[in-house]
């Protein structure tokens, strides 16, 4: 069963790329799913504040950030663990 | 050097939100200005102005543009559309390579500022949302109607207080005039009506409590506006060769700096902005009809104006008709010469000019024909639009009748 953190990832991405949650496959990029550099920040700015956490991610340098955007499901293993380390 | 005129206007302001609304509203003298209606109205002194009310943003744009449209690019977008579409020109092909677009505010997106500032002061939030930046810069209200409209030839805004969208247009008609474009999308906007916005007018002690009353003895001060005016200024052998409706000619500009006063307006810098537009346009002084003044309905300004049209246009000024539409739409600061400039349009294309409402007392220092609270009708073949901005800096409009 999907994780809170899954279902909830896929919310905000859903709700940025303008699709239904079902349309919203784990194994999906950003860019499939249409979603461009603006609509990435917002959506960085929308799971940080669903769980209250900081997200490591610079905008000018996306591919060196430790925060791994490659797949819907790479950002749910990724909130996971910030998640997680806010716990700790 | 080529003529300029005018083939496509568009506004949304507190008296309507398009054209015919507003000339209709003018017509009828009817007053704008109503209790403002926005969060924590109740903290501050100033309570009225020229809201537009009813506005909404759901019904214009979807909800990725709204994220990045702050309320002063949502009514610039609006107007630009009405101008452009009036305008009956399209830009996809050449023209967009040439054809820009620049406007005027004062402050851009204060709505924007303003929420944020809560988000962060008031609330104690240290994350804001990520489009802060590209929704309150000046800029963006022309940037977004070059990106809806694809204009890529010279856009920028412009920052000059109350004078923004008058020296917007003067730019305008500049680039045109000298064959750098053959179209120019111009006028301006502003939406400072929140919470923060007014209470930083109500720091001036300017404001009115009850109403803008200009060249009335008995004025007590401006009231806020809010809204947006924007023109299609199109060389005149490229308006005619396509067959275009012509509203008006823009026929002289001039702009001056009084260099003195970060506040106090100065009879002798107003005076060399009237002149010098008469000068510009080659216009006989007498030939002018109707000025709409910019006429705040502070004691500053309505005495120092009037003195500075006394001066410029000698025995004329008895003659002429000078009227402030501010008494009915209110002040929209960097957006207020555009949708004023509209009361031009009417009193050249249809003969009607409209009136300063709210006039109850003759002052002796504003002894003008100030077309007191009831429109009138009287051919006019030529029309000045003033704008004397905070900081001393002044501008000028002429029309003609085309």
């Amino acid at each position: 069963m999907a994780s809170f953190v899954e279902k909830k990832v896929i919310e905000i991405i859903a709700e940025q790329a303008i699709l239904d949650v079902s349309d919203v496959s784990l194994d999906a990029s950003l860019e499939d799913l249409g979603i461009d550099s603006l609509g990435l920040v917002e959506s960085i700015f929308a799971i940080e504040e669903a769980f209250d956490i900081t997200v490591p991610f610079n905008a000018n340098e996306p591919e060196k950030s430790d925060f791994d955007i490659s797949s819907v499901a790479a950002i749910v293993r990724a909130v996971e663990g910030l998640v997680a380390g806010q716990a700790a | 050097m080529k003529r300029v005129v005018i083939t496509g206007a568009g506004t949304i302001n507190a008296l309507g939100q398009d054209v015919a609304q507003t000339l209709a509203a003018f017509r009828e003298g009817r007053c704008g200005i109503s209790a403002l209606d926005f969060r924590d109205v109740d903290r501050l002194s100033i309570r009225i102005g020229g809201q537009v009310h009813g506005w909404d943003a759901e019904t214009h744009f979807n909800r990725q543009q709204i994220a990045l449209y702050d309320r002063f690019t949502q009514f610039t977008l609006l107007a630009a559309g009405q101008a452009i579409r009036q305008s009956g020109l399209n830009f996809d092909g050449e023209l967009g390579y040439e054809a820009g677009v620049v406007l005027g505010t004062a402050g851009g997106g204060v709505n924007t500022w303003d929420e944020n500032y809560r988000v962060v002061y008031e609330e104690g939030k240290n994350r804001v949302h990520p489009f802060v930046v590209p929704k309150l810069m000046n800029n963006a209200a022309a940037s977004h109607v070059s990106m809806e409209f694809n204009l890529r030839g010279p856009s920028f805004t412009v920052a000059t207080a109350c004078a923004s969208s008058n020296h917007a247009m003067g730019q305008a008609f500049h680039m045109i005039r000298g064959g750098a474009t053959k179209v120019m999308v111009t006028g301006g906007s502003e939406s400072m009506l929140c919470f923060g916005g007014v209470k930083a007018w109500e720091g001036l002690r300017v404001m009115s409590r009850d109403a803008c009353r200009p060249f009335s003895a008995n004025r007590n001060g401006m009231v806020q506006g809010e809204g947006a005016g924007v023109f299609v200024f199109e060389e005149y052998d490229h308006a005619r060769a396509r067959g275009a409706e012509i509203l008006a000619e823009v026929v002289g500009f001039a702009m001056t700096s009084d260099a003195s006063d970060i506040v106090m307006p100065s009879k002798q810098g107003a005076a060399r902005a009237m002149a010098g537009a008469l000068r510009d346009a080659g216009i006989d002084r007498e030939k002018v009809g109707y000025i709409n003044a910019h006429g705040t309905g502070t004691a500053a300004n309505d005495k120092t104006e009037c003195a500075a049209v006394a001066d410029v246009f000698g025995h004329h000024a008895d003659t002429l008709m000078i009227s402030s539409t501010k008494s009915m739409h209110g002040h929209l600061i960097g957006g207020t010469g555009a949708v004023e400039l509209l009361a031009c349009i009417m009193a050249l294309r249809e003969g009607v000019i409209a009136p300063t409402i709210g006039y109850q007392e003759p002052d002796p220092e504003c002894a003008l024909d100030v077309v007191p609270n009831e429109a009138r009708t009287a051919p006019v073949e030529v029309a000045m639009s003033n704008a004397f901005a905070f900081g001393g800096l002044n501008a000028v409009l002429v029309l003609a009748r085309a």
